[in-house]
């Protein structure tokens, strides 16, 4: 090999691809890695919580109602005698199944309109992007609150409910950047040498434009939570008995004066996830794509 | 200028009626028999066949939806299956009661937001910057329902300072007359009902200015910043005019357009949050209004109701729009 060569390697080698970048970029942020902490603390909790909690989510015990926090019920107890804190570690999971699916569903729908927005143009943009405008021009929980008008009060169609209201956000976002891409002289080439439109559109178009998806999306996790839960508090969301946080926090109005900390802990458990997620967004959006911040 | 508005104008006409489709879908895009979802389980099948026949069930969804729209031209929101009325005759004094409470809101988030951006980019770095910046992070991250509880749980139960919910007291109705009771109160030369009134809408309205606050607060925040780095400020301050002259009279002029943009949209987001603290607080306003029809399936009331408020929202970020390319001369019309 001559010297030129590894000199190349060498070189090669130093330079960082852009992820590691993006980390290294990341890991700068405090409070970035304070929101990854935040997140990584509720995943584990979603993941391990049903295991570790120390009641089961529906154990009732009508001699315990409305007991306050206690070595044996850190949280206390709700009105029918159940433990709070084993509620809210199993609340961790369906809120964080909640947000991310329902972020992860919008995504993959606001991606597809959007790119095909962007990239044919024409009547189809016009098409997408009106029908963008129209949800757009409803306040994101109304229209979740009509979506769940009609298909009915439960926890799978609040999901529904807040990941159509997540999709004009994410397809609008997509169609800007495929707008500016596909202007770039790699697709103008792949055009010219007679490459598919598919596969352009899924082997180049695509790649390029998830950065600004990778940061709205956990952004929007954090929406989607706050969504769910104000969904489940006006009961359009979970259901009895579940132990969704929102639901929780509706269920402890009724009695909150003898017990607010029924109130208290599932409260904290949504501020501090959505916390999390909002520190780890502005994080990952500075490290990734700065240029969304205006 | 005109032309702008002209264009603006024509786009929002497929906007509306893209809205009232979707609004016109809640009842028809219900799975299986809309009068048997509506009446329930137990209705008679008379009773189902003179619901689709009221709500124009039985004719194909393009003449409903012509019929629909036609109603809608001439005033005519429908009728509400719980009490009887024309929706047009009883939302106003539930809108008036969002439309207090929600400027209420936006008073609050404006002077609080605002000054505390200001002093944060003042002494930047400081440790006001730091807290108000974390409070900003908490006020935009917490559940606005959720606050409404803690508020009601300090402010009204353990202090008992302010009332726990309502528009005023019971014992001592309010005679409206423009339905704003502040305004009302006041006409009467009731100042004691006005002080009544001012106590019930600031727990509601500190949990509903609350997201706003924290949006302007970051948005005046680093506007300002951007704006004290430029020249004429420095000069301002070479000339050795005070600090406070500086940025109230010289950097706050230019720092504010951003910010005028958010108060706007913050102003529309008000309507949607509106819903929920309306519904913690027992506020008599369009969320608890449409909140309420849900409850009694009510459908006529909820698609009129999210209409008004969809078309509110419409109007607001039109006239922002429009007043951010008034205000800012360098943004071109086109």
């Amino acid at each position: 090999m001559s010297e030129l060569a590894s000199k190349q390697i060498v070189a090669q080698e130093k330079v960082a691809g852009p992820w590691k970048e993006a980390w290294r970029s990341f890991r700068k942020s405090k409070a970035a890695l304070f929101g990854l902490a935040i997140v990584t603390f509720f995943i584990i909790i979603a993941f391990i919580g049903p295991l570790v909690a120390p009641f089961g989510m529906n154990d009732q015990v009508l001699s315990n109602r409305l007991q306050p926090p206690s070595a044996e019920h850190w949280f206390g107890t709700d009105d029918l005698g159940r433990d709070i804190f084993s509620r809210v570690l199993y609340g961790a999971r369906i809120s964080l199944t909640v947000g991310f699916s329902a972020v992860l569903l919008s995504a993959v729908m606001g991606s597809f309109l959007g790119i095909i927005a962007g990239y044919y143009g024409r009547w189809i943009d016009t098409i997408i992007s009106r029908i963008f405008d129209i949800m757009l021009a409803f306040p994101s929980i109304l229209l979740a609150i009509a979506v769940v008008s009609i298909l009915g009060p439960s926890l799978q169609n609040a999901l529904i409910a807040i990941a159509i209201i997540n999709v004009p956000t994410f397809g609008r976002l997509i169609r800007s950047r495929v707008l500016m891409i596909k202007q770039e002289e790699y697709i103008v080439a792949a055009r010219a040498i007679g490459m598919k439109n598919s596969r352009i559109l899924w082997n180049h178009i695509l790649p390029n434009s998830m950065t600004p998806v990778i940061v709205q999306g956990t952004l929007a996790i954090a929406t989607a939570i706050i969504e769910a839960a104000a969904l489940g508090f006006l009961g359009l969301g979970a259901v009895a008995p579940q132990a969704e946080w929102g639901k929780m926090l509706a269920d402890a109005r009724v009695y909150f004066i003898n017990a607010p900390w029924a109130m208290v802990f599932p409260g904290i458990s949504i501020m501090l996830t959505v916390i999390g997620f909002n520190l780890m967004g502005d994080g990952l959006r500075d490290a990734l794509d700065p240029k969304m911040k205006n | 200028m005109l032309h702008y508005i002209g264009k603006r104008l024509l786009h929002l006409i497929p906007v509306l009626l893209g809205m009232t489709f979707v609004v016109f879908l809640i009842i028809r895009a219900i799975p299986g028999d809309p009068a048997q979802v509506i009446l329930g389980q137990q209705a008679t099948e008379q009773a189902m066949a003179a619901l689709r026949a009221k709500l124009g069930l039985d004719n194909p969804w393009y003449v409903q939806y012509f019929e629909y729209l036609k109603g809608l031209l001439t005033g005519d929101l429908g009728e509400s299956l719980r009490t009887a009325q024309a929706i047009s005759s009883e939302v106003w004094p539930y809108l008036a009661a969002t439309f207090e409470l929600a400027i209420f809101a936006m008073i609050l988030a404006v002077i609080i937001g605002m000054n505390a951006g200001i002093i944060s980019a003042w002494f930047q770095n400081s440790w006001f910057d730091y807290v108000a910046m974390i409070i900003a992070l908490i006020g935009v991250s917490m559940p606005i329902f959720w606050l409404g509880l803690l508020e009601q749980w300090v402010f009204s139960i353990n202090l008992g300072w302010l009332p726990t919910s309502g528009r005023e007291e019971v014992r001592d109705p309010i005679n409206a007359i423009t339905n704003f009771y502040l305004i009302d109160t006041l006409i009467q030369g009731r100042f004691d009902q006005f002080v009544v009134a001012i106590k019930h809408l600031i727990l509601p309205g500190i949990a509903l200015a609350t997201i706003p606050t924290a949006i302007i607060a970051r948005m005046t925040r680093s506007s300002m910043l951007e704006v004290m780095r430029s020249d004429y400020v420095r000069t301002a301050r070479a000339k050795g005019q005070k600090m406070f002259i500086v940025i109230y009279k010289h950097a706050l002029k230019n720092a504010l357009i951003p910010v005028l943009t958010v108060i706007g949209l913050q102003l529309g987001m008000l309507l949607g949050g509106a819903i929920l603290t309306e519904t913690i607080f027992s506020w008599p306003g369009i969320g608890r209004y449409i909140y309420e029809a849900i409850g009694y399936r009510d459908y006529p009331v909820i698609q009129s109701g999210i209409l008004i408020v969809a078309f509110i929202f419409v109007m607001i970020n039109l006239i922002v729009d429009i007043l951010y390319t008034v205000i800012d001369s360098r943004i071109k019309y086109n």
